[in-house]
């Protein structure tokens, strides 16, 4: 687009005082709207006069903006630079000492250093908030799932529960609970298995048939807890297809340990879940089953080998 | 000012003057015709905008996505309701929904066949190697983009294959378990991973993705587009003005106002 202006000036308006007054008769007509119709046709009258005048104001001429005087510094004539260059062109003003650290040097060091300040004031706490809560406050609730008579001896249960009240039903989660009675040494035993699969985290199924007949729900806290008897020959992911037999250790596919365990309790006859563990091989079987347990690891992670070696680092769960 | 000589240039005049306060005040008049009307290569075919239908479809993903905003619900509860009731009560919701949907596939699609007509026309070669990194950072952005997008709908696909998604993160040597902590916003899946995927999905991502897509034009229009491989005139060297073969048509025309040089 061609401009079709022939002059270079700049059309600048004179300075005008009006529209001070403007802006007061649009506020008296914000204010009067709310307060008194008096106010508001006060604002009308004034918004009206100072609009009118400033019009008349900007559009009485366009004269080119007064020419401005240059101002004009008096400067201290340094001697003039010899004509050798290099290091010694610097000499005269450093023996002057007036630009050894000249003042636009120290203006823009400043403004940096203090754009710095603040952008590190603002950004950092926001940081915080947004990494650091996931690692903070993990703490994992203790989960009622029934009472003990509940569970049959030898059998699996398919239990459902809630692993965080105040989250809700976004937390439910499935396990696989077998009684195994009385051991040797007389202490109750129950195996509970996640069944979060130790790949990459599928819910793993019981490979065998579901008694949904038996279904048994129960109010606990106020969410429904259910258990569904189940007769499995082993556990399988439908993800991938890793398969584990019914002690939970990986039998088949990509999974790279056994599947997670739960400690429990037993408190006035009902089954407690406590914290989850992770395991890599199960020896035996049932309450006899000798468990070394690792810290609760991700699925995909080994816990034991050398490949452990590279998760030196958990999160908090 | 010049006196207007017809009633043609007074129409001129008064039609021009809205552009012409603008381009006074703003410049950008200039900086559109500086950015859209550019010298480009003479043999340069249809591979060469695969970079603009890119853009497109990420624009389209923008103006959807900000109006599916609207009536979309980012928590366990209500998500998936809301999801259902986009597509099925609001007044051509299926559609915005839908164009939402299958536009990510189209995106991500374009942007692999823009990034291979780059590669092969060996476009990234000097002096355009700082936008090609560009570019593959907006490949990565765009995939987290689809990554994020598909917990949003809540069904049981998307919950496990975020699950899935968030675990592979977290088999990852060394960081990986704090990655995929982060990324859960806890130790499970629940109502903060829906929400921080939310948030990331339509304001952390999209905003660096404009901020890159930004970058990469203005490398581009800086660059400018380069020959294909098989061009016969090679970058850099003068034009050699061919005198028309034969007989003036459509493909080879003749020179203006007919008289020849």
């Amino acid at each position: 687009v061609d401009s079709h202006r022939d002059d270079e000036e700049p059309h600048v308006p004179g300075p005008s005082l009006w529209p001070i007054g403007f802006a007061i008769g649009i506020a008296c007509v914000l204010i009067g709207l709310v307060v008194s119709w008096i106010a508001a046709a006060i604002g009308a009258v004034l918004t009206a006069i100072f609009g009118f005048l400033w019009i008349r104001d900007v559009t009485a001429s366009t004269e080119p903006a007064p020419a401005v005087e240059p101002e004009v510094r008096e400067v201290a004539v340094a001697p003039a630079p010899p004509t050798d260059g290099g290091d010694a062109a610097l000499a005269p003003a450093a023996a002057a000492g007036e630009e050894r650290y000249p003042r636009n040097v120290f203006l823009e060091a400043t403004t940096l250093g203090l754009g710095a300040v603040i952008g590190g004031i603002v950004t950092l706490p926001v940081l915080g908030f947004a990494v650091l809560p996931p690692f903070l406050e993990q703490d994992r609730d203790e989960a009622d799932i029934g009472p003990v008579d509940a569970f049959p001896e030898g059998e699996y249960v398919i239990v459902t529960y809630l692993a965080d009240l105040e989250a809700g039903e976004v937390s439910r989660r499935t396990l696989y609970v077998r009684n195994n009675g009385l051991r040797e040494d007389g202490q109750p035993s129950f195996t509970i298995v996640s069944n979060r699969c130790v790949h990459l985290g599928c819910p793993v199924q019981p490979n065998g048939p579901i008694n949904e007949d038996e279904r048994q729900v129960e109010d606990i806290n106020g969410y429904p807890v259910s258990r569904i008897p189940t007769l499995p020959a082993g556990f399988g992911c439908p993800c991938h297809g890793g398969q584990y037999d019914i002690e939970g250790n990986r039998t088949a596919g990509p999974p790279v340990r056994a599947l997670d365990r739960y400690e429990f309790a037993i408190r006035e006859g009902r089954l407690i879940l406590l914290d989850p563990y992770s395991v890599s091989y199960v020896e035996g079987e049932g309450g006899e089953a000798t468990i070394v347990k690792y810290r609760h690891a991700g699925p995909g992670e080994h816990v034991d080998g050398w490949s452990a070696l590279m998760y030196p680092i958990q999160a908090p769960s | 000012m010049a006196a207007p000589t017809s009633r043609r240039q007074q129409v001129e005049d008064a039609a021009f003057y809205p552009v012409d306060w603008l381009e006074e005040r703003t410049g950008l008049v200039g900086g559109i015709k500086w950015f859209l009307y550019r010298k480009v290569p003479s043999d340069i075919s249809w591979a060469q905008t695969l970079g603009s239908a890119t853009l497109t479809a990420f624009l389209v993903q923008a103006t959807t996505g900000v109006f599916l905003a609207m009536y979309y619900k980012p928590h366990p509860d209500t998500a998936y309701e809301s999801i259902q009731y986009i597509t099925n009560d609001v007044t051509l919701g299926w559609l915005v929904r839908g164009m939402h949907r299958w536009g990510a596939s189209v995106f991500i699609i374009l942007l692999f066949l823009h990034m291979a007509r780059v590669f092969l026309f060996g476009a990234y070669k000097y002096p355009r190697e700082l936008n090609w990194i560009v570019g593959v950072l907006l490949l990565v952005l765009g995939m987290l983009e689809g990554f994020t997008g598909y917990l949003l709908p809540w069904d049981e696909t998307a919950y496990w294959a975020t699950v899935v998604g968030i675990n592979l993160n977290g088999t990852a040597p060394f960081a990986g378990p704090l990655l995929a902590q982060f990324l859960r916003g806890g130790a499970e899946i629940g109502t903060d991973t829906l929400s921080r995927f939310y948030s990331m999905h339509m304001l952390l991502l999209p905003g660096a993705i404009f901020a890159l897509i930004g970058l990469h034009l203005y490398l581009v229009m800086r660059l400018g587009v380069t020959s294909p491989p098989w061009s016969k005139h090679p970058a850099g060297a003068d034009r050699v003005e061919v005198p028309p073969a034969g007989r003036p048509g459509l493909m080879r025309p003749g020179p203006r106002g007919g008289v020849a040089k």
